[in-house]
């Protein structure tokens, strides 16, 4: 049995308490009126940033104020700049005080979502009666047990967003609604209510497959015969038929509709993608880390083999998901459809292609060779650059449509990435430290033992 | 010099696989392993070295994916711009993004293609070629071993009977007799 040792305690408390630090940081220099948020911007233009540039794009980059002009902008022409300048000030004061909320939002947005693409996957691992894997599954357990806390964090934070406390999701100020045909054409499906309504759903339905897949899993290592693995198996297909539609409409809700005139139809399996990896990657982080502890003596290279095997393959899945939507929507050149992709290239190039850097070609190259696959270094090296980037991936989701060219990734979003991995780490290896690291009632443990690539 | 031949069948993967551990670990030369299909772990057991098709394979795709370039460039770009989509159509770097599905599947095509072409030629296969293996049911449901060897073949059955064999055949070797 592995136990949580104090240094780890100590570490995973410190990054809670300084990320905590860096997001009360990032609400507390919030501006709080339209005067503060000029007084920011002109001190930018004094560092040489140029509020000249964001004044300028303004118009062209953010999509829902740019679409809301099809109504206002006649208005704005007869009104004359005097009028048109406070707009702006104002909409940038929104971006402005978004800022810590999106940052707070996207880190933990991640965090939850690299537990739910391990669940995922383990639920694969399931159904499909894996023979290799039954081994990690106390792993995947463990970092499953990440699912509890972090969809509750979530869903308070989109519960306060619900409560107009700030501007990520547009269309529930209702202001906005009035001005926006497009918005108010959808307001069936985008509502408060419905929409934290289905949030409960979703997470209801995610905890109970985790916690009862979970209880199986363990009565099956006591069990003498095998009906706890069979009923776990028929539980995990009908969750992977449960989670591959409230995936996809959860990537609408929480993470599409923060811009809320555009649309894809691949997007579910995007975001899919996206966490599939993370999950991935985060069960062969932990894998080794518990390994280099003296830990899961019996997982060896061949293991490590497939997961690797798993990264690659997924984040080249990725890369084919990232670019159909991107090629299909820069070919079409509609104008609702690429505006998303304008503001993206034009205010985040550094980001947006950087992802594909850190989320395609780096592990493309370093884990193309079948023997780099079994280095435990050269995995842990690109897991990590394969969670940044993934991180970045969900930041060009979020951000561009939240603060728009206010961005930054400062104080607030390294406080939220710090705060929710410290506490990440905490959950996953106190799990993981409850029960013993060997599923061995599985029926397919000695398989898994055995497994050579 | 080998001067004869032992030919040992066997009818499952997991007793070659038993048999051929044993016979290297006794030190004999296998000089062949015939199989109905891919058995896993044969060629670490038999101690080949390990293959460079995946070198070529990475090779031909670079090939292949530099051919994609060159072809769509000249076609698109060079020869014959065409006005798509309002795309931009004198310049190969802001069209790339629609050429990237022709660069995939040609880094694909040529990787596949030439690295088979490789592995007949380096097997020494072509059209028409007549059959090598000994024993023909190894194209249906059994496997064999081939093992060269001089001297006391006596020793070399015992061992062999220790495995699951279903029969051994001692032949003398032609390739020999007929020099």
């Amino acid at each position: 049995m592995y136990t949580v040792t104090k240094n780890i305690k100590i570490f995973c408390f410190t990054l809670m308490a300084i990320g905590f630090i860096g997001l009360a940081y990032g609400f507390y220099t919030a501006p709080q009126s339209i005067e503060e948020s000029k007084a920011i911007v002109a001190s930018y233009s004094d560092d040489g940033h140029g509020s000249d540039h964001s004044f300028n794009s303004e118009h062209a980059t953010d999509s829902h104020e740019s679409d809301h002009a099809e109504t206002s902008d006649q208005k704005e022409e007869k009104h004359g700049s005097g009028e048109h300048s406070v707009s702006h000030d104002e909409h940038v004061y929104h971006q402005l005080s978004n800022r810590p909320w999106s940052a707070l939002y996207v880190a933990a947005l991640f965090f939850f979502l690299i537990s739910l693409g391990t669940l995922a996957f383990y639920a694969i691992q399931r159904a499909s009666q894996a023979g290799w894997s039954p081994i990690l599954f106390r792993v995947m357990e463990g970092i499953t047990g990440y699912l509890l806390p972090g969809s509750i964090i979530v869903l308070i934070i989109l519960v306060l967003c619900t409560m107009h406390l700030n501007h990520v999701f547009v269309w529930m100020d209702p202001e906005v609604v009035a001005h926006d045909k497009i918005i108010q054409a959808k307001s069936g499906y985008l509502n408060s209510q419905f929409f934290i309504g289905r949030a409960i759903f979703y997470i209801l339905g995610w905890n109970l497959y985790r916690f009862f897949s979970r209880k199986l899993s363990l009565a099956q290592d006591q069990a003498k015969d095998i009906s706890n693995h069979k009923k776990n198996f028929q539980l995990s297909a009908g969750f992977l038929a449960f989670f591959i539609v409230t995936e996809s409409m959860m990537s609408w809700d929480w993470i599409m509709s923060v811009d809320p005139h555009w649309f894809s139809t691949l997007f579910g399996w995007y975001v899919f993608a996206s966490m599939f990896v993370s999950g991935i990657t985060t069960i062969a982080l932990v894998t080794i880390y518990l390994k280099s502890q003296g830990y899961l003596t019996k997982v060896n290279n061949n293991h490590m083999h497939d997961l690797a095997k798993f990264m690659f393959g997924v984040s080249v899945f990725w890369a084919y998901l990232w670019f159909s939507q991107f090629m299909l929507i820069w070919y079409a050149n509609i104008p609702e459809e690429v505006t998303y992709f304008v503001t993206r290239i034009e205010d985040y190039p550094l980001p947006f292609w950087g992802m594909l850097v850190t989320n395609l070609i780096f592990p493309f190259f370093v884990l193309m060779n079948s023997d780099y696959k079994r280095i435990n270094w050269l995995i842990v090296m690109t897991g990590l650059v394969i969670l940044f980037g993934h991180y970045l991936d969900f930041y060009n989701m979020i951000m561009p449509a939240t603060v728009g060219d206010q961005w930054y990734i400062g104080i607030p979003e390294i406080g939220g990435i710090m705060f929710f991995a410290g506490l990440f780490i905490y959950v996953v290896l106190n799990t993981i430290s409850k029960v013993p690291l060997e599923p061995s009632g599985d029926p397919l443990f000695k398989e898994s033992e055995k497994f050579v690539y | 010099m080998a001067d004869k031949i032992l030919h040992a069948v066997y009818d499952d993967d997991d007793k070659l696989l038993d048999a051929v551990k044993m016979i290297k670990a006794a030190n004999y030369e296998i000089e062949e392993v015939y199989t109905p299909f891919p058995v896993h772990g044969l060629d670490k057991a038999m101690g080949l070295k390990e293959t460079r098709l995946a070198i070529t394979a990475f090779i031909y795709g670079c090939i292949g994916f530099g051919f994609a370039i060159w072809m769509m460039n000249h076609i698109m770009i060079l020869d014959w711009p065409q006005n798509i989509g309002g795309k931009p159509s004198f310049s190969f770097i802001e069209n790339m993004p629609s050429f990237v599905p022709i660069m995939f599947e040609l880094t694909v095509f040529f990787s596949a293609h030439l690295m088979v072409i490789t592995f007949y030629l380096r097997s020494k296969l072509w059209p028409f070629k007549e059959a090598e293996n000994p024993i023909p049911q190894t194209t249906d449901d059994k496997f064999l071993i081939v093992i060269e060897f001089s001297g006391n073949e006596n020793d070399l059955k015992k061992l062999i009977d220790q495995t699951d064999v279903l029969y051994i055949k001692v032949h003398d070797n032609k390739k020999i007799s007929h020099a």
